[in-house]
């Protein structure tokens, strides 16, 4: 494999662009103003899918890391780490958008709902696991410590989500998703966005992944020839030292 | 396991004790923070509407936990230096050791050199801070609970990042996120203790020892795993 | 004792063995010779069970190194004494061993006889081993290898650093350990001194073992 591209990655790339296009026609054009919130709803379109993306990618590192404790495949290994970096990359569009938006929308950048706050510390969690892939060790340390952490990181997410949530539960904040009511086109608009954001994530993953998988095979023809030299080496000792 | 549990952490404690780096060096900075805290939001600062009380005062809670946050990112980070040097770890392998022994001793004595540290720096955020104090129970009780979590967690992902020179600034990034939730936990729990009312508080507390059993649980099990090196 | 065919072990990466062949009977005193980066110092971590065995076979007192439950007798058996200490600088020597004693599940009444015997029971006990010279330091090892009674010593480089008297204490140590039942593999530029000591030299390069040994013939490799 010299080229990350496939049939499959094509087929999903279009389909993605084509249910992009269409998501971004229902959500800013077709659908209608929510009741409550006016136009502001339409933010959901993008928040919600994105973040959904970013969870689906921590669920599949939760089980690449699982799958990988038990049979050291490198290929749970690294889908682990591909899958952790779509989420990391979508949790932080969600962080940015949220803010950018929140601006004109609301008047302030930031809010201590519970939901933001433990997406951030979420965030900054799972940078710790990408750090931790890239740690100067052995590679079967590295990927076996990232996969403990990968494991443990999803318990973390619960508590933190839950302690968040009860701290701000009385000081509730504009959320989204409370107060709301959508229905019929609005409802459809969400879902084709959802869709949309999976093929653009699947379409991300798979390449990541081929990239990380090429690596993999680069490091080992590596080893193959340091090996290699290295009974040269030996070789040229017994033949008297003439090879340098 | 318990045995080899109190083998680590009597030795740990006796190098502590012989090089008095828990009290020379991480109670002053300890210190330090909860004064910087203090230099950092005036003392005049009232807050509106709380009888006058200073802002200081009413945030004392939070800025002692931050502060043993601080604290025990040092103290974590000293159980591990002391193994890495001189090929410790591998003796340590050598032994045959049960890693879950070795996890509960190490965090045991964390624990215990960071209660040592509360007990002088809580009395110090009393002096500096001035809050009152509501239930001494349920205040140590937090205390204890939040402690045993902290260093549970913290030894955990304080091994991950072992035998690294990067160790200093990965340890921070990868435990703090993860006992966000005890400074919530403890700052609320402890702002009930000082200022009442206390149910809220309890239930905080729960939390707490919820999350010291869990890490109990999952260092246990993950540090064979984490120290397996072949 | 030690069965190893064609092993590759890999630190960082690096293949410091590239397919090593090696055979050691029970009660040998085997010298391993070699330029700096042969890989001698892996081969001893290798027969420790501390250094992972990425290609070929081996088998250490029966054990085989690819299994890890295996791989924790392995270690439990044998004995490394490298350039490291393996002892805790902040604690004195009586703490250390004690610690390391009672880590290794060794008997405790061994102890101070083994303290005695090593001149380290008098004034030196309760030193810091950071205060200790380098020949006592090597002692203080020692005396926790003693305490744990392994079939294999593996010594790296043991006289390195020492004087006149201390490397005549490796020496008396090495001969000691036989008598005792042992297997002791020795890596040390030291030459003349091991030799008197060794009853096979194993020359490694590259990461194999290479050419002709005194005594008896090694499996080949490039030839």
């Amino acid at each position: 494999m010299t080229s990350t591209s496939s049939k499959a990655t094509y087929v999903v790339g279009w389909a993605a662009l084509v249910a992009l296009a269409l998501s971004l026609l229902f959500a800013l054009v077709l659908s209608p103003p929510e009741a409550n919130m006016g136009d502001s709803v339409r933010l959901l379109y993008i928040h919600l899918p994105t973040i959904a993306v970013s969870y689906v990618g921590y669920g599949i590192t939760f089980i690449g890391s699982v799958i990988y404790l038990r049979n050291r495949s490198a290929f749970w290994d690294l889908l682990a780490g591909a899958a952790a970096e779509i989420g990391v990359l979508f949790t932080a569009f969600v962080l940015i958008t949220g803010a950018i938006w929140g601006k004109p929308t609301w008047g302030t950048y930031w809010e201590w709902d519970p939901r933001l706050t433990a997406t951030t510390v979420m965030f900054i969690m799972y940078l710790g696991y990408l750090a931790i892939r890239r740690m100067d060790l052995p590679q079967e340390v590295r990927s076996r410590r990232a996969a403990v952490v990968g494991i443990v990181a999803i318990a973390n997410l619960i508590i933190v989500r839950y302690s968040v949530q009860w701290w701000r539960g009385l000081h509730q904040g504009r959320t989204l998703g409370v107060d709301t009511q959508l229905d019929g086109l609005m409802l459809f608009s969400l879902f084709l966005s959802v869709v949309a954001f999976l093929l653009l994530g699947a379409w991300l993953l798979v390449h990541r992944f081929r990239v990380a998988w090429l690596e993999r095979q680069v490091e080992d023809m590596r080893l193959a020839r340091a090996l290699s030299e290295r009974r040269g080496e030996a070789g040229g000792a017994t033949l008297g030292g003439a090879v340098s | 396991m318990l045995r080899d549990a109190w083998l680590m952490a009597s030795k740990d404690l006796r190098i502590e004790w012989a090089t008095r780096v828990g009290m020379g060096q991480i109670l002053p900075f300890g210190g330090l923070v909860l004064i910087l805290f203090g230099l950092a939001i005036s003392p005049d600062l009232a807050v509106a509407g709380s009888d006058g009380r200073s802002l200081l005062a009413q945030a004392a809670p939070g800025l002692f936990w931050i502060t043993v946050l601080l604290a025990s990112l040092l103290a974590l980070g000293r159980s591990f230096a002391v193994e890495s040097t001189d090929g410790n770890l591998d003796a340590l392998k050598m032994a045959g050791l049960d890693p879950a022994g070795i996890f509960l001793g190490k965090s045991a004595a964390v624990a215990a050199q960071l209660l040592a540290l509360q007990v002088i720096l809580g009395i110090g955020a009393f002096v500096l801070y001035g809050p009152p104090l509501a239930d001494l129970v349920l205040l140590s009780v937090i205390v204890i609970l939040a402690t045993l979590g902290i260093s549970a967690a913290g030894t955990v992902y304080a091994a991950l990042a072992s035998g690294l020179t990067v160790r200093d600034t990965l340890v921070p990034l990868l435990v703090l996120p993860v006992v966000a939730p005890v400074l919530l936990a403890a700052t609320k729990a402890t702002e009930a203790a000082v200022y009442g009312p206390l149910d809220n508080g309890w239930s905080w507390a729960m939390l707490l020892g919820v999350f010291a059993l869990l890490y109990a649980g999952v260092g246990m099990l993950a540090f064979g795993p984490i120290m397996e090196e072949s | 004792m030690v069965n190893l065919a064609g092993a590759i072990s890999l630190i960082g990466g690096f293949p410091a063995l590239a397919g090593v062949d090696l055979t050691v009977d029970d009660g040998e005193i085997v010298v391993l010779r070699g330029p700096n980066g042969a890989g001698k110092s892996t081969l001893l971590r290798l027969c420790a069970g501390l250094a992972p065995l990425n290609g070929g076979t081996g088998t250490i007192l029966g054990h085989d190194l690819s299994s890890r439950e295996e791989r924790r007798r392995i270690r439990r058996e044998t004995g490394l004494l490298a350039h490291q200490t393996f002892l805790y600088d902040e604690l004195t020597v009586e703490d250390n061993i004690r610690f390391w004693a009672k880590a290794n599940r060794a008997d405790p009444s061994t102890v101070e006889p083994i303290l005695d015997r090593l001149d380290l029971g008098g004034r030196l006990r309760t030193v810091k081993i950071s205060d200790l010279s380098a020949g006592q330091r090597r002692r203080a090892s020692v005396a926790v290898m003693v305490c744990r009674r392994p079939k294999i010593w593996l010594l790296d480089e043991p006289h390195a650093g020492l004087d006149q008297s201390g490397r005549d204490f490796i020496d008396d140590i090495v001969r000691h350990a036989v008598r005792f039942g042992a297997t002791v593999i020795i890596a040390s530029h030291d030459h003349e001194r091991v030799s008197n000591l060794a009853t096979r030299t194993v020359h490694l390069v590259g990461g194999m073992v290479t050419g002709a040994a005194e005594g008896r013939q090694e499996g080949k490799n490039a030839s």
